[in-house]
């Protein structure tokens, strides 16, 4: 599973980051590492990007850049 | 010589909040050499001469992708600053403290400052400040910048640490530990020769950063061991080098959080952001919420107070300006230097600085709106319709600060993190009908549209929006192919903003705008009122269209037969509106001698129909911006010849799209 197919509520814990370059050295810097936590909160009003929780922070990103973090659910209230 | 201080942080931690409070007054914005990445720098408060601040821009990390992570690599290796001030947002410590490990590599002494300490203990979370200091060698100080809290504390600080050397402190954690130093024995000699710090050298070597090869110059065997070591210590890691390394930072700051960062509950500014984005970025309310945000600050602009102040500066000026004109009738001039002065200078530089007021207020709500949290979210907000014409939602901001001015707008592609977005976002700006262009539409509108005034003003903003799509799709197509940027943006808590951030801002922008006036402006002004006033002879001209500006005007009025006006007035006018667009209406004015708006009306229903009035406004509103706009359009996109395709790529589709709509129109009306 990914991250962009999380609905919004679901608690996630971060398995692996995939892709490479750039993208991926900023997801792991923004501190999207595995093992993280990750609460997804909300997606945009156009469907895209979605906003996420983690670390004590709220952090937007992109459903493509999303789906190449693979994530496990932790529980989905 | 003065001490210079490196104030460095993650954006959002208030990092200009501290900045503004350390230093006053003082400040002076730079840019740094050779990229256009904005250095400010001021005096510590009581240390004038002797203690440099130094504003670092706000990254998140030390990579060198972005010219404002190489722009602060290069600076703290190169300048060696005395301290490294790093401010963090206390309330969000885990992310805040990654580029803090970064930072500890280099080798410079350091403090921290734990910024929104209020926020912190409000909620009822705490942190063991003398533990953090324990746990990373260094001064750690509590403050709380917005309500100048702790800033004295932060001074003493400095005072205490300027020369202390600088801390060493291990972060490493398990199989990358041993990576690290069997790599340090390899590089260690060459490194000292540089003057390299040597951990940051070895990170840069595992994050497989080819430069800091070349500048090590290691040769090939060194290479294979590196290699060789890399490979084993993926394997055991099992993962690769560069996610192993993010890893082992974190965990030391997890370590570190853990018995330190007490956290009960999200800050009380975080849940109530999270109110506030209920509605803010909601589902249906988000984007007419958002248009509702735009349109009030646009009125509140461009009429409710901008207007009023804007004629008050008008008339300020003309009173001025009669002034110095009668005082030069009487101290007997010659006629051509108070022409000079009067015609040239004076109605040139005023009807610029006129704009004055309208561009504070606008910088004055943007701030707001920026300070307090809200853009990020138009970010978030637009993200899909830009990224559908090859941009991100970043790139909206600026382009709405286009409708105010182009000016302010492409100063403000400089947050944007991408090169090709900045780019892009520089070139289509200008599409959006700036308020300079007003004038125009109301002087058309007055003489042909008098009972639809609001369908042309609409339908010309459209159509410049319209071309701003379509350029963007061009330009995604051709130039600009190439990888999407990432969009990985933090959402902070919102805040209310403090005034003296606002005030500063405001301030520096309008700084920037007078001194353009006096400057670009300036000789801009001299030169059209030289080609107005003289004839190929350099003999003075008292009718202008006796002049060179005429005769030039005359020649290239051929070109816009196609699009309805083959008048020299109107090419004339469509020339001297480059120095600023207001003076397409005081040339059209001037060259049709008209005294009143009745007889301007008159006059231009003499040179233009309604089709071809409507097609010189939609050429006015795309075509090349002003003067002040292309040296803008240069500073940005640092080279001439950009900054030249630029605008021959603006005045092309301003040409194309008036000649279709012209031609369409007489064919259907």
């Amino acid at each position: 599973m990914t991250l962009d197919q999380m609905s919004p509520q679901t608690l996630v814990r971060i398995v692996a980051v995939n892709g490479k370059g750039l993208l991926r050295r900023r997801l792991l810097e923004m501190g999207l590492t595995p093992h993280t936590l990750v609460k997804i909160r909300k997606v945009a009003p156009m469907g895209d990007p979605i906003e996420v929780y983690l670390r004590s922070y709220v952090l937007t990103l992109r459903k493509e850049d999303a789906s190449l973090i693979e994530v496990e659910v932790v529980s989905d209230e | 010589m003065s001490k210079k201080i490196a104030l460095i942080g993650n954006q959002n931690c208030g990092k200009t909040t501290l900045f503004n409070a350390l230093t006053g007054s003082s400040q002076h914005v730079g840019n740094f050499p050779g990229v256009t990445v904005e250095q400010k720098t001021g005096y510590i408060k009581k240390h004038k001469d002797e203690l440099e601040l130094i504003d670092l821009p706000g990254i998140y990390s030390l990579s060198p992708y972005t010219s404002e992570e190489i722009v602060s690599i290069r600076y703290l290796l190169e300048e060696k600053p005395s301290l490294i001030i790093n401010i963090v947002d206390a309330t969000n410590m885990e992310r805040n403290l990654y580029l803090t490990t970064q930072l500890l590599e280099l080798n410079i002494p350091m403090m921290l400052v734990l910024n929104m300490m209020d926020e912190v203990i409000t909620s009822g979370n705490s942190i063991d400040i003398d533990g953090l200091k324990k746990h990373l060698h260094m001064d750690v100080i509590p403050i709380s910048a917005s309500k100048n809290e702790g800033i004295e504390d932060v001074i003493i600080a400095i005072e205490n640490n300027l020369d202390k050397p600088s801390q060493h402190i291990d972060i490493c954690h398990g199989v990358v530990h041993k990576a690290i130093h069997s790599i340090s024995h390899i590089v260690e000699q060459s490194a000292q020769s540089l003057g390299l710090p040597l951990r940051y050298c070895v990170t840069k070597i595992i994050e497989s950063d080819e430069d800091i090869f070349n500048q090590l110059k290691i040769d090939e065997g060194d290479r294979h061991i590196i290699e060789h070591i890399l490979e084993k210590m993926e394997e055991e890691a099992g993962t690769d080098r560069e996610a192993a390394l993010v890893d082992m930072r974190y965990s030391f700051i997890e370590d570190v959080c853990h018995q330190t960062v007490f956290i009960e509950s999200e800050t009380k500014e975080q849940i109530r952001s999270e109110k506030i984005d209920r509605l803010l970025t909601h589902k249906y309310l988000g984007i007419p919420i958002f248009i509702l945000i735009m349109l009030l600050i646009f009125y509140l602009t461009f009429s409710l107070i901008g207007a009023p102040l804007q004629d008050l500066m008008d008339s300020g000026i003309g009173i001025i300006s009669d002034m110095i004109i009668r005082f030069l009738e009487n101290h007997d001039v010659s006629f051509w230097v108070r022409s000079l002065i009067g015609d040239g200078i004076l109605a040139g530089v005023g009807s610029v600085l006129s704009f004055l007021p309208v561009i504070v207020i606008l910088f004055f709500f943007l701030s707001m709106l920026e300070d307090s949290g809200y853009m990020a979210r138009v970010a978030f907000v637009m993200d899909k319709a830009l990224r559908k014409i090859g941009l991100s939602g970043r790139s909206f901001v600026p382009m709405l600060i286009g409708f105010g001015c182009s000016v302010p707008a492409i100063m403000s592609t400089r947050t944007l993190s991408s090169d090709r977005d900045r780019k892009m976002t520089i070139i289509l700006t200008p599409f959006m009908s700036c308020s300079a262009k007003l004038p125009i539409y109301g002087m058309i509108i007055a003489a042909f549209f008098p009972t639809k005034a609001a369908l042309v003003m609409i339908s010309i903003y459209c159509i410049g929006i319209f071309v701003a799509i379509i350029s963007a799709l061009i330009l995604k197509n051709t130039i600009f192919i190439g990888e999407p940027v990432p969009f990985v943006l933090e959402l902070p808590a919102y805040r209310i903003p403090t005034l003296k951030n606002v005030f500063l801002n405001v301030l520096d922008k309008a700084k920037d705008f007078i001194h353009k006036a006096f400057t670009i402006i300036f000789m801009a002004s001299i030169v059209i009122w030289f080609l107005q006033s003289f004839n190929y002879t350099f003999d003075f001209v008292s009718d202008s269209s006796q002049s060179i500006l005429a005769s030039i005007g005359s020649f290239v009025s051929p070109i816009f037969a196609p699009l309805g006006f083959n008048d020299w007035r109107a090419s004339t006018a469509l020339m001297t509106g480059i120095t600023a667009k207001e003076s397409v209406v005081s040339t059209l004015t001037v060259l049709t001698q008209s005294s009143t708006t009745a007889a301007l009306n008159q006059a231009l229903i003499g040179i233009f129909t309604p089709l071809s009035a409507f097609s010189f406004l939609v050429f006015t509103v795309l075509y090349m911006p002003c003067v002040a706009a292309f040296a803008a359009t240069r500073r940005e996109l640092r080279s001439w010849i950009q900054a030249i395709l630029t605008v021959l790529f603006q005045t092309g589709m301003a040409y194309i799209v008036a000649f279709v709509i012209y031609q369409l129109g007489q064919l259907f009306l």
